[in-house]
């Protein structure tokens, strides 16, 4: 029988994963946004999980919503991406690092 | 008379503004004519009043002009004391003004200053005037300092000559240390009274004596001789007495006429006046007047023997005033107040003329001020010599001269002072004084022989301009040689034996010598036909004939002299080593702190440590922590994910 904590773990699993995919990754910025993306949908996975087990729909209408948003974000992200790429020729994580004091 | 009193302080001043400012529109004529006439009704207005106050039998005025402030019960005013001792300081300043204003137009005409040379004039004779007339402690300071702001400006006039601008700082700032104990002064008359007003101040003299004061703590001192010792510091430095007489002798750095008017006749008699004025407080702290007859004994004497040793012609008269203003102050410790002041008048008008006529040879000389390098000039410059000779005379107290009466008498004051059988105090006074005749009289003829009679020594250049003076100088020399001769004649009687200053002087009965010694008074002529008998007279002639035999008869002998007791030389032409210690100790010293605090004080401790040490920590802990800011993404995340983990572990576990 497939519990709750079975779906816990994979969404757990799923955030680590992007975490590390956040701090590991050096090279790709497109990367970095798919984790992003990876990171929301663990974070869903655990909105579903609860809304079934607990028997409560608000959980529901909330992955509505940041799915909406996580579209929208990443449309911004890559629109920015874009704009990066023509600036500095490079979407190399290692090489942006103007803010650096 | 309130305009008249008023008219008599602003003309000046309104001249001196014109002049000053206006100096390149009205030109120089324009200059000297504004001022002049500016005086002019300064001193008619002045005469006016003196002959209201002496033959119209006119009572002393207090007139408040103008209420500047009140703060807590103090008020601060400017207003007029005008009685006979302020009507006669007047008449004195206006006149020895106007003789010097016009000796201006010939001594300067080459100057490129000549307005402000004039400008600086006037303005000094509405300051002395602020300061004579005033009838509170705050105009009195008021005017105490502006006749030492223009003693600054004129002593340096010539201010691209370093020795000029040496001179006058030192005269500022030893001025300044006689200004701190007259400030102080002022300050405990306010405490002790609650005024600034002479009246009230005055009036309240007799509860001021009876307080005391906690200088030291554990020690109370009368408050009545502090208050007096404080205000007579502030006299000390601007009467020039040792031992802050050292910027006098090198004031002689600015024009003749200044060393005339500021610097002999008015400016410095200031602080003669104000002890005069403040009699009623004097006579009441018997410690205080022995301060002031001993420190004027010192002057006298050991002053006048530095004019002995001095080549310059104006630093010779120079140091004759310094022990001339020395006999004035033995004569108000003495309580002889009114001999004081009448040895102020007389001495303004001879010394004025004893300055002007040497001025009057440094212009035929063409700035030349070496006596040794002068003689003879009596054939070319007859009024030049007649009148200086009237001068000298006067200074030593020639028989019939008006110096002859005040200081035959005010000796005669010192020896029946109340000080009489009192021990030291008085013997040094009375030897002082009386062998202060014998150094006058030497260092006066010293000066007069060498200049005018003997060898002429002066190069052949200036012997073939020499001659003598044009009218604007020779004039106002006849004009202080008039009452140089005879002022004393007609004055002597009423000044100091009748009532003349009324109240304006007090005097407590105990004190009272000049009225002891006015009933054996028998009048001008009474009083000549003794001369000969007193050793006043033969000690002035013992240092005429001296002088004679050294420097005409036997003119070898002087080096012969300074040879054989080149010790005491030394210490006389080193000037007693006051200028070395105070150069060397004081100011040196001064600077010394001063460096040392700038050093270590402001670039070490308060700009290196304080300042750019709070910055430069800053900045390196700055530095430290910019290494976090490494602009990775990814650092940023991780620190973001680490504070997060954190954040969570704390509110699960910790809590």
């Amino acid at each position: 029988m497939i519990g709750l904590q079975h779906y816990l773990t994979v969404a757990g699993m799923l955030f680590v994963l992007s975490i590390a995919g956040i701090i590991i990754n050096r090279k790709n910025l497109i990367l970095l946004l798919m984790c992003i993306e990876l990171m929301l949908l663990a974070v869903n996975t655990n909105f579903i999980a609860f809304s079934r087990f607990l028997g409560d729909e608000t959980g529901q209408v909330f992955v509505f919503f940041i799915l909406t948003v996580a579209a929208a974000e990443a449309a911004i992200g890559l629109a920015i991406l874009v704009v990066l790429f023509r600036n500095r020729r490079s979407i190399a994580v290692q090489e942006l690092n103007t803010l650096k004091g | 008379m309130y305009s008249y009193y008023l008219t008599i302080v602003l003309a000046p001043l309104a001249a001196a503004i014109i002049a000053g400012l206006a100096g390149k529109k009205i030109g120089r004529a324009g200059a000297h004519w504004v001022t002049i006439i500016g005086v002019g009704i300064s001193c008619a207005l002045s005469l006016f009043v003196l002959q209201n106050m002496f033959w119209g039998g006119a009572e002393a005025e207090n007139i408040s002009v103008y209420t500047w402030a009140v703060t807590d019960g103090l008020r601060m005013e400017v207003g007029f004391l005008v009685d006979r001792l302020t009507a006669l300081m007047m008449c004195v300043v206006t006149f020895v003004s106007l003789a010097v204003h016009i000796y201006t137009i010939g001594y300067m005409h080459e100057d490129p200053g000549y307005q402000r040379f004039f400008s600086y004039i006037s303005l000094f004779t509405f300051s002395m005037l602020m300061l004579v007339m005033s009838n509170n402690f705050l105009q009195l300071f008021f005017g105490w300092e502006a006749v030492g702001l223009v003693s600054y400006l004129l002593i340096g006039f010539w201010f691209k000559r370093e020795s000029a601008i040496f001179a006058n700082l030192k005269a500022f700032l030893v001025n300044r240390v006689g200004d701190f104990g007259f400030i102080l002064g002022i300050a405990a008359v306010v405490t002790l009274t609650g005024s600034l007003d002479y009246a009230t101040v005055f009036g309240g003299a007799e509860a001021m004596a009876e307080q005391s004061i906690e200088v030291l703590p554990g020690t109370p001192w009368n408050a009545m001789t502090v208050t007096c010792i404080l205000l007579f510091i502030g006299a000390m430095g601007k009467s020039a007495q040792a031992p802050l007489h050292v910027w006098l002798p090198d004031s002689m750095e600015g024009p003749t006429p200044i060393s005339a008017l500021i610097h002999a006749a008015t400016m410095v008699t200031a602080g003669i006046f104000m002890v005069a004025r403040m009699s009623p407080l004097f006579e009441l702290s018997t410690t205080a007047l022995a301060v002031v007859i001993v420190i004027g004994s010192i002057t006298a004497f050991f002053m006048g023997l530095l004019g002995i040793v001095q080549n310059d012609i104006k630093r010779v008269v120079a140091y004759s005033t310094l022990s001339q203003l020395g006999y004035m102050t033995v004569a108000l410790g003495a309580s002889a107040y009114s001999a004081a002041i009448f040895h102020l008048m007389t001495h303004a008008f001879f010394k004025a003329l004893l300055f002007l006529a040497a001025g009057s040879v440094i212009i035929a000389l063409h700035h030349e001020q070496d006596i040794r390098k002068m003689g003879g000039i009596r054939k070319y410059m007859p009024i030049t010599y007649w009148t200086a000779l009237i001068g000298s005379l006067a200074l030593i107290g020639f028989p019939g001269s008006s110096g002859f009466f005040s200081k035959d008498l005010l000796i005669e004051a010192v020896r029946e002072s109340h000080w009489h059988g009192q021990g030291a105090v008085y013997w040094i006074a009375y030897l002082s004084v009386l062998l202060g005749v014998f150094v006058t009289a030497l260092y006066s003829f010293r000066m007069f022989f060498l200049v005018f009679h003997g060898k002429e020594r002066m190069s052949k250049e200036a012997k073939s301009h020499l001659h003598e003076t044009p009218a604007v100088v020779t004039v106002p020399l006849i004009m202080l040689a008039i009452p140089s001769a005879a002022i004393g004649w007609f004055t002597v009687g009423p000044v100091l034996f009748g009532d003349y200053f009324g109240d304006a002087i007090h005097v407590s009965s105990a004190h009272d010598v000049l009225g002891h010694m006015g009933e054996a008074w028998h009048g001008s002529l009474g009083l000549l036909t003794h001369a000969v008998m007193t050793p006043v007279f033969w000690l002035a002639a013992a240092g005429v004939f001296v002088a004679w035999f050294l420097y005409l008869k036997r003119p070898d002998i002087p080096a012969t002299i300074q040879s054989k007791v080149s010790g005491l030389y030394n210490l006389l032409d080193r000037k007693y080593y006051f200028d070395d210690l105070y150069i060397k100790g004081f100011a040196a010293g001064g600077r010394n702190i001063g460096n040392f605090l700038w050093k270590k004080g402001d670039e070490l401790i308060i700009d290196g440590i304080v300042v750019n040490g709070t910055a430069n920590t800053i900045g390196r802990l700055a530095g430290v922590m910019r290494q976090i800011q490494t602009g990775y993404l990814y650092t940023y995340a991780f620190a973001m994910i680490i504070g997060l983990t954190m954040l969570l572990g704390w509110l699960i576990w910790l809590r």
